[in-house]
């Protein structure tokens, strides 16, 4: 009744202003804030006599660079795809020293529990249980992040962190989320728990739980070397040497989109469904370029990344390769008892182009991502299938002898990428909502994207009898 | 807008949770984050400072009296920011004090060491209200990164009292506070510089100026409302039925949309 007696009350300059604004052909308050810099610099150049230093023009014209709209996300594709580069080309030779080193031991082992006449079972859990699951997981997983976490660190260091999520701002915008996700997500890549912890910088509660419920669609430091691991044996593999490091940084960095892509196209399905909203913009300071402190990028990398997932999976994988050795070698009438949970479990993982030991590695890696690979690994070999492995190569024919084909490890891949948060994200969650809901469907969302995805992408290939 | 003394102290003390005594001047210290703000704030004010929270916001209000010139001035420090079109809590706080408490004089302070980032927020204050007093900080970080600033033109430019300080070391002060006394009793005439904004802009607020008029009961510069509502702020609407009443129809507005 009221926007009808006074003519002009605030509901109708409002929808006034409304048409105004939506006549305008780009973003109305873009170009109030062009308009207000346009100002400035006009009085900044009437008193300011530039004596800068040297330093603030250089960061200057890089940023015009690697923030620039061209520029930008290409420099940003060909630093990820050096870096994945560098690092599968790089820990490949590590890799094949430690293996034959740590399993050349191994037999040393065996040979002293025989003198001091041990059991067979005792040899059993601590030799081929224990000791050998982790020394796959330090061969397989120690060269690459050694390398990886390094030069992720010196990205960090370098100041160029920042500039990425200058870059990703817009586009985060554009899903209608918080230009600040883009640097949530960022922290994601570190760790998922992190990422939602670090959540609390966005201070709108619509923004601040797209942002904690999308986190886990960006691989963490505890799935990189899955990824990275499985990639090189199966996509790099396949091609030539010169080849194939170059093909498996592809790969991994086009995982990394896939994981981006997924985080804006949820995020925007989210604020158009249950967190429905405008989105705020975010103020970044871009700090200067610094030189990397060596120091502190070889101590963050090596003690506080490497080390520390090295020991997280290290304190998980001991425990469960014991069990998993007891596990293989009780035997239920003809089956031993993991054979038995993988058959059980392999009806629902071939639905998805897994098997039933991919499936309960999965499942165990709740506890930490890092243990999915070397609990495969393990759950294998126990079957007996082969016991003489020298050489990394071995790793392929665990696999394939275990019915692996390409599509397999596309779907582990893709997997990987997309299941549900370890329980420390789960935890995090839980505090950061305060809800069991929003828990519930931060699980849901990725687990169900990743079953999805494979699921379309298995029949689909089978139903081109593509395998 | 004209408030008496005693309706001024109500709103200050009811919205703003700020205690202006009897005969006090009321002062905003605005500034982006890290510019000496509170090291000017407890130069000014010494011991005499108040901490709370603004109401409702888990953000930190801090107020100070301090006496000059035998009068007496309530300084109140706003929440850093790097602009007013509130993008978080922190600008709103700050752009709802401006535009809602009147206060009598306004300080900008600068980091003299990145005028152009700053000088952002100085022009948005200079649009809301004319009783402004630049303080230009961190001089002699400024000069140490070998800055010249040409001081007496940027006052020409500005159109405002623009006082160089480094208050660290407490250069500037004084001239700041005579500044703040003749402002603030009108002996100091001020005119701050107005954005001007590209044709389309203002041909968009020009279409939409007659229908603010009566909007604001004149207590707001129009044009800086009409910009607001071109801009499709909400949370400014908000804040505009809330400290004004403006409109018992938005409510009805919020549930249409």
């Amino acid at each position: 009744m009221c926007a009808m007696t006074s003519p002009r009350s605030l509901s109708e300059v409002w929808s006034e202003a409304e048409v105004v604004r939506k006549s305008f052909p780009h973003s109305f308050s873009d170009q109030i804030v062009t308009d207000i810099y346009g100002n400035v610099e006009q009085i900044t150049k009437q008193v300011l006599s530039k004596k800068e230093s040297k330093r603030y023009i250089f960061d200057q014209r890089v940023d015009d660079v690697v923030t620039s709209k061209w520029f930008g996300y290409p420099l940003m594709l060909l630093l990820l795809v050096i870096v994945f580069w560098l690092t599968m080309t790089g820990a490949n030779l590590p890799s094949r020293l430690l293996s034959s080193g740590l399993f050349a031991f191994q037999d040393q082992l065996t040979l002293w529990f025989q003198w001091i006449g041990a059991p067979a079972w005792v040899h059993g859990i601590l030799v081929l249980g224990v000791y050998r699951t982790l020394a796959w997981v330090i061969a397989v997983m120690l060269p690459p992040m050694a390398i990886f976490f390094p030069l992720f660190t010196l990205l960090e260091d370098s100041g160029y962190l920042p500039r990425i999520a200058f870059n990703l701002d817009h586009i985060f915008k554009r899903s209608k989320a918080c230009g600040k996700q883009s640097l949530t997500m960022c922290m994601g890549f570190g760790c998922n728990a992190a990422g939602v912890t670090s959540c609390r910088i966005i201070d709108s509660p619509r923004e601040r739980l797209i942002a904690i419920l999308t986190n886990n669609f960006v691989p963490c430091n505890g799935r990189f070397p899955t990824l990275i691991v499985i990639s090189s044996i199966f996509i790099g593999g396949a091609f030539a040497a010169p080849y194939s490091g170059l093909v498996n940084a592809l790969a991994i960095t086009g995982l990394i989109l896939l994981g981006i892509g997924a985080t804006l196209l949820v995020s925007w399905l989210l604020s158009l469904t249950i967190l429905k909203g405008e989105p705020s913009s975010l103020v970044l300071e871009l700090p200067s370029y610094r030189r990397p402190q060596i120091g502190a990028v070889i101590y963050r990398s090596i003690i506080d990344r490497t080390l520390f997932v090295l020991r997280r999976a290290i304190i998980i994988t001991a425990p469960a390769g014991a069990l998993i050795w007891v596990l293989g070698n009780i035997h239920m009438g003809q089956e031993s008892m993991i054979a038995y949970l993988a058959h059980y479990l392999n009806p629902f993982g071939q639905l998805f182009g897994l098997d039933g030991f991919i499936v309960m590695a999965f499942i165990l890696g709740i506890a930490a991502n890092e243990i999915v690979l070397p609990i495969l690994l393990m759950s294998y070999l126990s079957t007996g299938y082969l016991q003489d492995f020298a050489s990394l190569d071995a790793l392929r024919t665990v696999l394939v002898s275990n019915g692996w084909t390409w599509l397999t490890a596309i779907n582990v891949l893709l997997f990987t990428l997309f299941h549900w948060p370890c329980s420390t994200t789960l935890l995090t969650t839980n505090k950061e909502t305060g809800s069991k809901k929003w828990v519930l469907l931060s699980f849901a969302l990725p687990t169900l994207t990743g079953l999805t995805v494979c699921f379309l992408l298995t029949q689909g290939a089978r139903f081109l009898g593509l395998v | 807008m004209n408030l008496t003394a005693e309706q001024k102290r109500v709103l200050w003390e009811d919205r703003f949770g700020i205690s202006l005594a009897d005969g006090q001047i009321g002062i905003a210290l605005a500034g982006n984050p890290n510019v000496g703000k509170s090291t000017i704030f407890n130069a000014l004010t010494g011991l005499h400072q108040h901490t709370g929270n603004w109401p409702g916001k888990t953000v930190d209000n801090a107020q100070g009296a301090f006496l000059y010139e035998q009068k007496s001035f309530l300084l109140v420090d706003l929440p850093g920011t790097y602009s007013l079109l509130a993008h978080t809590v922190e600008e709103q706080i700050a752009r709802d004090f401006l535009c809602f408490a009147y206060p009598d004089v306004t300080i900008v302070v600068l980091d003299a060491t990145c005028l152009e980032r700053n000088l952002n927020l100085a022009l948005q204050v200079f649009e809301i209200t004319p009783k402004v007093i630049v303080c230009l900080n961190l001089m002699d970080e400024a000069e140490k990164k070998r800055l010249m600033i040409d001081v007496p033109s940027l006052e020409r430019e500005l159109g405002v009292p623009v006082v160089a300080t480094a208050a660290r070391q407490g250069v500037g002060l004084t001239e700041l506070k005579q500044k703040i006394v003749q402002v603030a009793s009108g002996s100091l005439q001020t005119n701050p510089r107005q954005i001007v904004y590209s044709s389309e802009v203002e041909k968009a607020v020009k279409q939409l100026l007659p229908l603010v008029g009566s909007l604001a009961n004149n207590t707001l510069p129009l044009r800086w409302l009409a910009l607001r509502l071109l801009d499709g702020d909400r949370s400014f609407l908000e804040s505009l039925s809330s400290y004004l009443g403006v409109d018992p129809c938005w409510e009805g507005l919020r549930c249409a949309q």
